[in-house]
């Protein structure tokens, strides 16, 4: 029983990851039609957010103490960070610690930015061409900003840690009454499990509970009857693509502590979460959430050793595995709507 | 000649100069001059040339054919590397049986993956081939390690047990892959004054298989089994409606195309016998989509133009550093040659890949035809400008 919680608990934040970027994947296919290989350099994008915003943080000046030596003698440099100067040490170093969940306010606009930039100077041209140049194009700029991000922030991964406060660990055994120290989890993953479950309920409630989100729905079912009522679609479309964007990056600024950012964990990421649209069902944004989750607790559940022991290897292949049954049996995914990319 | 039209014979044959020829062709900068580091006539280079060209002619006769964009490519020419390796290390180390071996293995293999995969179509078959390709590549890495020898790859040892040849060679070192005997690395190096040209005995046998292969392929293309794949890709509902099963011609497409991987695979590990996993990652799928895309998918010659242009870039693109480019623009104010030098910084060296997707995007955007059709126009240019002076009276027709 205990290992069973364990397992759900485990699968709930790579499935949390999977989910965020497999929505924002559905959002732009489901709006505009566009299969997006770059969605994933938009996560890795919201992670180097995270990198850069904790830089920035700790950018310091150096100032000599002439009290202290260093071990060769010399008078010792002391790097004080500049915020620390103007807060005052304590609520400096504050900043500093909270430097992921800060990036979450620098982040949106960037990423919102990044989206824009994308749909109106690239993807606007490829709306009429066919899903394999769409794919095609979006996967050259996938190469690109992976490139880009390579130049600036060189290949190695680049730890960012969570805050001091979520960086021990939970026992939820205690909690549920089982014997303590049984099942044991990461604060900084629940709150990753938290925020993203905030994120997907939020972008439910703006598509369900909104006039623009009511306009943007109709524009998905029936895009040439909602333009003919006179609605400028596309431009309500542009900003479901930023919004889509930033989806993507503050799964990726969120991501940065449980995984140091590194310049092809976008590509890592992309491929299941491809799978992860395809088994929920192209076009259906519950369904990548849906799938999302299930795969992540699929994924994890297959690496007990119980299991490894009955098929060896099903951790590697689980996902993919899933995704070629459901394929071959239902065509639409999970919960895809009738029509969509039905061939 | 040999059943091809006559504009098809010229393209065969010039493909045939052009790769009998390399030697001399590629390496057009005389030893030790400042260009020098732009010859690509070295064995090594070449043999990588040729190989990927035949990768890439394989996957454009089922992408430019029947226009199922499989993203899973680079398993075939994985399980092509193992199996022919595993022929070095229990059969013998003539490269023949290795190759033959590893074209059969992966075209079963092809089989059983696009016997699944091709039960659907766009973007699911994409993700249906990527899938199995991952599933594999995992695989090897993981449960497969007796077969694959996981993350160190498989290799050759002295305890091989080599049925048809010896375990060890005469100076106690591990034998090296031939040809009925000839050894594959055995090269004839030729002065020619200030060149030095390489003739390679591997890279003449990969050269003889591009041969073959282009020449296939062009059979292929010609045939009224090549015209049933263009009629699949431009209307399927339609070729379903006459009556027709288009499941069969794509599965046989699908297995010629995993067959040439194959024998790219084999090949491969005929030069160097040596096979990891890390040759059936999706990255490496991702690689012959962008040479086929490049080159100009749907052409006869493109994959081949697009094959060499990257592993060109790719080896001679990544040598150039600060220091060269400091060379070259010598001749400019230092201000402005700091500049330059600054601004090209991030695309040269570590950063060619950075080169590679930009080039790649503006392909896709501009030029969907690829380098061909940017020749075929170029070449139209300078055809109107002819037209232009012989006939003034003439519009164009737009």
């Amino acid at each position: 029983m205990d290992a069973i919680i364990l397992q759900i608990l485990n699968g709930l934040d790579k499935g949390s990851a999977y989910a965020l970027i497999a929505l924002g994947l559905t959002l732009i296919f489901g709006t505009l039609g566009v299969v997006n290989f770059a969605h994933g350099a938009l996560f890795m994008i919201g992670s180097f957010c995270a990198v850069t915003l904790s830089k920035i943080l700790n950018l310091s000046f150096e100032t000599i103490d002439p009290t202290r030596t260093d071990f060769l003698g010399n008078p010792a440099k002391i790097k004080t960070p500049y915020i620390e100067s103007w807060f005052g040490p304590e609520t400096g170093a504050a900043i500093i610690d909270w430097a992921v969940p800060l990036s979450i306010l620098f982040s949106i606009p960037i990423m919102i930015s990044i989206g824009f930039i994308m749909e109106r100077g690239l993807i606007k041209h490829f709306y009429k061409r066919p899903h394999a140049d769409q794919i095609l194009v979006t996967f050259g700029l996938a190469i690109v900003l992976q490139e880009v991000i390579k130049y600036f922030y060189g290949a190695n991964p680049i730890p960012t840690p969570a805050p001091d406060a979520f960086r021990g660990s939970f026992d939820f055994g205690a909690l549920l009454g089982i014997d303590p120290n049984v099942i044991i989890y990461p604060y900084w993953r629940l709150v990753y499990f938290a925020f993203s479950a905030v994120i997907i309920g939020g972008v439910f409630a703006f598509l369900q509970f909104t006039t623009f989100g009511m306009v943007v729905r109709a524009g998905m079912a029936d895009r040439e009857t909602v333009g003919l009522l006179g609605i400028n679609i596309d431009k309500r479309f542009t900003i479901m693509f930023g919004l889509a964007a930033a989806v993507a990056g503050l799964a990726g600024v969120m991501y940065a502590p449980i995984n140091s950012p590194n310049y092809h964990m976008g590509m890592d990421f992309l491929v299941l979460s491809f799978v992860v649209v395809v088994v929920g069902g192209m076009g259906s944004l519950p369904g990548a959430v849906l799938a999302g989750f299930m795969l992540g607790i699929l994924e994890s559940f297959s690496s007990m050793n119980e299991i490894k022991s009955l098929f060896p290897g099903i951790d590697q292949i689980i996902i993919y595995l899933v995704a070629i049954i459901i394929l071959l049996t239902r065509p639409r995914g999970l919960m895809g709507r009738k029509g969509v990319m039905e061939d | 000649m040999l059943g091809l039209t006559k504009k098809d014979a010229t393209l065969l044959l010039v493909v045939a100069v052009l790769a009998l020829c390399a030697p001399f062709i590629l390496n057009p900068f005389p030893e030790g001059s400042a260009m020098a580091q732009f010859n690509a006539g070295y064995p090594d280079l070449m043999q990588r040339f040729v190989i990927f060209g035949i990768f890439a002619i394989g996957f454009n006769i089922l992408f430019g054919l029947t226009g199922y964009l499989s993203f899973g490519h680079a398993a075939f020419l994985g399980v092509g590397s193992y199996s022919a390796v595993w022929m070095f290390k229990l059969l013998s180390m003539n490269v023949i049986p290795a190759i033959m071996l590893s074209v059969i293995v992966s075209g079963l293999f092809a089989l059983l993956i696009g016997f699944v995969s091709l039960r659907r179509s766009g973007i699911y078959f994409s993700i249906l081939t990527l899938a199995f390709a991952q599933m594999s590549f995992n695989l090897a890495y993981s449960v497969l390690t007796p077969i694959t020898n996981g993350e160190t790859g498989l290799q050759l040892t002295l305890q091989d047990p080599r049925v048809l040849g010896q375990s060890v060679s005469e100076t106690g070192g591990i034998p090296v892959t031939s040809l009925f005997g000839i050894e594959l690395r055995s090269t004839y190096q030729m002065d020619l004054g200030a060149w030095l040209f390489q003739f390679n005995v591997g890279y003449y046998l990969c050269a003889v298989m591009l041969l073959l292969a282009f020449y296939l392929a062009i059979r292929i293309f010609r045939s009224p089994f090549g015209m049933m794949l263009r009629a699949i890709k431009s209307n399927q509902h339609r070729v379903n409606y006459t009556g027709l099963n288009p499941r069969p011609y794509t599965l046989a497409a699908f297995v010629i195309s995993g067959m040439y991987a194959g024998l790219a695979g084999g090949l491969m590990a005929s030069m160097d016998p040596l096979a990891g996993a890390e040759r059936m990652q999706w990255t490496a799928s991702g690689e012959v989509v962008l040479m086929t895309i490049l080159g100009g998918a749907g052409t006869l010659i493109g994959p081949v133009l697009g094959a060499g242009f990257i592993k060109y870039f790719e080896n001679i693109f990544s040598k150039i550093n600060d220091n060269v480019l400091h060379g070259w623009f010598s001749l400019l104010p230092d201000g402005l040659e700091n500049l330059i030098v600054g601004v090209l910084h991030p695309f040269i060296g570590k950063g060619w890949h950075l080169t590679l997707g930009i080039l790649f995007m503006l392909v896709v955007i501009f030029l969907p035809g690829g380098l061909v059709e940017g020749g075929q126009r170029i070449a139209r240019l300078f055809r109107r400008g002819k037209a232009d002076q012989t006939d003034t009276t003439t519009k164009p027709a737009e």
